[in-house]
């Protein structure tokens, strides 16, 4: 099998085998939900319920305010007990409905469902816009937004992120595995929206049996093929994607859509799925709950507002004192101080690892080994920038390219001096992205 | 809020391998040729291995007492010394070696900010200034077992040498260098290990033998050539010298650049110069050029240049 990739990129261990074969549960949350009003990048959405309110699963309860901005959706019935300052997964404190959970479920009757083949271009977009959908790989773009580029016709590709190149995450394995039409048909709906592009469902091969599953599925369909590509972290890096797929390089300041090519995740594209086909807006996801310290790790289909300590008791609590709690996968994820923060459309695993390898590996001086230099899929010399950034010498900083880092992580997961490279670049970058905005 | 966890920036994880590990590594490789010098010099090889690297590790000890900063568990103290112990003759008296020592750790290394800031390899520069201060002891590798002059020597001097003792090693010259199979063996061991890569030794060998060729007088003479690639410190030092992380260029295109200029300067110090051996003096200035080599190699961010995609 003919395998694509990038140069670069590491093999950190994979921690997959903890939860590959744990088959999707469900699992009810009790007590209080929180819902975000800012779940997504763009302006928050603003609430169109108040406290005391009676809302059904899958009612909106916020209304995009802006342009770049999605609607947000309960996925309880209940009564909204406060709109209140609430702390999220990322540690800041961010304006939420709170709803108390009655434990019936009652749905909100659905939106009508849309053939796509059927549907105009802006019926597809207003329904994934009124879907609340978001890049649910963790970014939270606004998939609608993705999906309105100024030329339609010149999109050549639309690839589904299937790599899942982030140690311990199976939540879009096992979505593969279990509900791959509905990945599929995702993939066709926004098909439909670029009439001159081809699907492509682009695969890590440690994922062979995903492989075969997905090629079977498709072996029909004239617009859609499947891809296998290299099992190596960044994998599923945007950048690196469509450079494995397609051979085209973009930089930091070009969009995929000017290379031709459109990127989403599966849940992304499941949730493209549910939202056009059976009009249920975004209101739930798969969240892989693992890492060492948890005693049954497992995957769960999550309603979104239902706090981490609740999933982690669903997954049988901690079988040790965890040193290190993180809302994601280790390479990119957040790390948390607090359980008590709502799942979110982004959230894709909660990570309790028992030993934290940041504060038993304390760094020393750098030896000039050049091997962040060879891991470096962005091509930039992590060891020039962080020797930069930590002189604030930002000219330098932007002559060696710092802006294009993408902050995957590859240069501190490998460095041997253990030295916080990733992390130093970032601030650089957050300084210099700060002044860009002022400015 | 009751129980508040660790926090810190992305990524939370770290590859096992560090710093003393890689160390290690080098150490390990070094052994084949460090083992052969003492079978081929008898125990006073093993003598001046000891006390160069007990010189190398209590001056980067005592460097860290005054600085209140204990740095001798990288080990790249040790390399330090076993390197400095493979590039002098036998001969040597200790208090010599043991000198060299001192000034590879104080002067070159700690004295520029310690490990990583060395402009130049410690173990070679404190070779060359023992070679200056005293060329006469340095320069004499008569032993029991050899009284010619070392092969490059002969070789510059026209005469006849047997490749074959030069791959084993049954020649004069300096601890480390004379087993070209026993210094094969420990490169092929961290080039297996991904220690090192082949970008400099290939572009220096392969350079300094284009050269060799051209300028050597005997034209690509097979036999020449090899005697040429297997003799004095060009194994040792394109290995294991030119490859040091710290000294050498971190750019990829730089490190090409780097092993082409290496094989030059050594081709111009031996065809052109007086002395026979010309890798020490190749290596040192190829150091000092690393900073320059480095600002004009900056590669092309990914997405940027000619590899960007355009309509």
């Amino acid at each position: 099998m003919a395998t694509f990739t990038f140069t670069g990129g590491v093999h950190p261990y994979d921690g997959k085998e903890l939860t590959k074969d744990k088959p999707i549960q469900v699992i009810l949350p009790q007590g209080e939900l929180v819902y975000p009003l800012s779940q997504h990048i763009g302006a928050p959405a603003v609430p169109i319920v108040k406290k005391g309110d009676r809302v059904l699963a899958g009612q909106k309860i916020a209304e995009a305010s802006a342009f770049v901005s999605v609607p947000v959706h309960a996925s309880v019935s209940g009564v909204v007990k406060a709109i209140e300052s609430r702390r999220v997964a990322a540690g800041e404190m961010v304006q939420s409905i709170v709803v108390e959970n009655d434990g019936r479920y009652e749905e909100a009757p659905p939106m009508a469902p849309l053939v796509p083949e059927k549907s105009t271009r802006e019926e597809l977009i207003e329904r994934i816009k009124e879907a609340g959908i978001v890049g649910m790989g963790g970014a939270g773009f606004p998939t609608f937004i993705k999906l309105s580029p100024p030329k339609p016709d010149k999109i050549e590709y639309v690839i589904a992120n299937c790599s899942e190149c982030e140690p311990y995450l199976t939540s879009d394995y096992r979505r593969m595995k279990e509900e791959p039409e509905k990945l599929v048909g995702g993939l066709k709906t926004v098909l439909c929206l670029f009439p001159k592009a081809h699907g492509i469902l682009a695969v890590e091969d440690n994922k062979k049996d995903c492989v075969e599953l997905l090629k079977e599925l498709v072996k029909d369909e004239k617009r859609i093929s499947v891809r296998a590509l290299k099992t190596k972290y960044p994998q599923g890096a945007e950048r690196q994607l469509i450079y494995a797929v397609t051979g085209r390089r973009i930089n930091s300041s070009m969009l995929p859509a000017d290379a031709g090519c459109v990127v989403n995740n599966v849940d992304t594209l499941a949730a493209v799925y549910a939202a056009v086909a059976e009009g249920k807006p975004l209101t739930g996801r798969i969240i892989t709950v693992t890492g060492d310290a948890i005693r049954r790790p497992c995957n769960f289909n999550v309603r979104t507002g239902t706090s981490f300590r609740e999933l982690i008791e669903g997954a049988g609590g901690f079988r040790v004192t965890p040193a290190k709690l993180i809302a994601g996968g280790p390479m990119m994820g957040i790390s948390l101080f607090d359980l008590d923060v709502p799942a979110t459309k982004t959230t894709s695993a909660i990570l309790a690892l028992s030993r934290d390898d940041v504060s038993d590996m304390p760094s020393t001086a750098c030896i000039r080994c050049g091997r962040c230099v060879e891991v470096c899929p962005g091509r930039v010399l992590p060891v020039k920038l962080m020797e930069a950034a930590l002189h604030g010498d930002e000219e330098t900083f932007l002559k060696l390219n710092g802006m294009e880092c993408c902050e995957c992580g590859c240069c501190s997961y490998i460095c041997p001096a253990r030295r916080p490279l990733t992390q130093t670049i970032k601030s650089m970058r957050k300084q210099q992205l700060a002044k860009r905005k002022n400015r | 809020m009751a129980d508040l966890h660790k926090v810190s920036s992305n990524p939370h994880v770290r590859s096992r391998l560090n710093t003393g590990a890689i160390m290690s590594a080098v150490v390990l490789a070094l052994l084949p040729a460090a083992g052969y010098g003492i079978y081929n010099f008898g125990s006073r090889a093993f003598f001046m291995i000891l006390v160069t690297v007990c010189s190398t590790v209590m001056t980067e000890f005592l460097f860290g007492l005054y600085k209140k900063r204990q740095t001798i568990g990288d080990l790249s103290a040790v390399v330090t010394g076993l390197l400095l112990a493979m590039n002098l003759p036998v001969t040597v008296p200790f208090w010599m070696a043991a000198l060299g020592g001192v000034f590879a750790i104080l002067v070159v290394k700690c004295l520029f900010g310690g490990l990583g800031q060395n402009f130049m390899n410690p173990a070679l520069a404190a070779r060359c200034f023992l070679l200056i201060s005293f060329p006469a002891y340095m320069t004499n590798f008569t032993t029991d077992a050899y009284t010619g002059a070392t092969p490059l020597a002969a070789l510059k001097a026209g005469e006849e040498i047997h490749i074959l003792d030069m791959v084993i090693g049954r020649t004069g010259g300096t601890i480390g260098e004379t087993s070209a199979a026993a210094l094969l063996a420990g490169a092929a061991f961290l080039l297996l290990l991904g220690i090192i890569d082949l970008r400099i030794p290939a572009s220096y060998l392969l350079t300094f033998t284009v050269f060799a060729g051209v300028f050597g007088g005997r034209g690509f003479d097979v036999a020449y050539l090899a005697a040429q690639l297997a003799g004095g410190g060009l194994l040792l030092g394109a290995f294991f010298m030119a490859t040091d992380y710290t000294t050498r260029p971190v750019t990829k295109a730089g490190q090409y650049v780097y092993g082409v200029l290496l094989g030059i300067l050594t081709g111009v110090f031996r065809f052109f110069g007086s002395a026979a051996e010309g890798v020490s003096y190749a290596i040192l200035l190829g150091n000092l050029l690393v900073p320059l080599i480095e600002k004009a190699t900056v590669p092309k961010a990914f997405g940027k240049g000619r590899g960007r995609y355009e309509k």
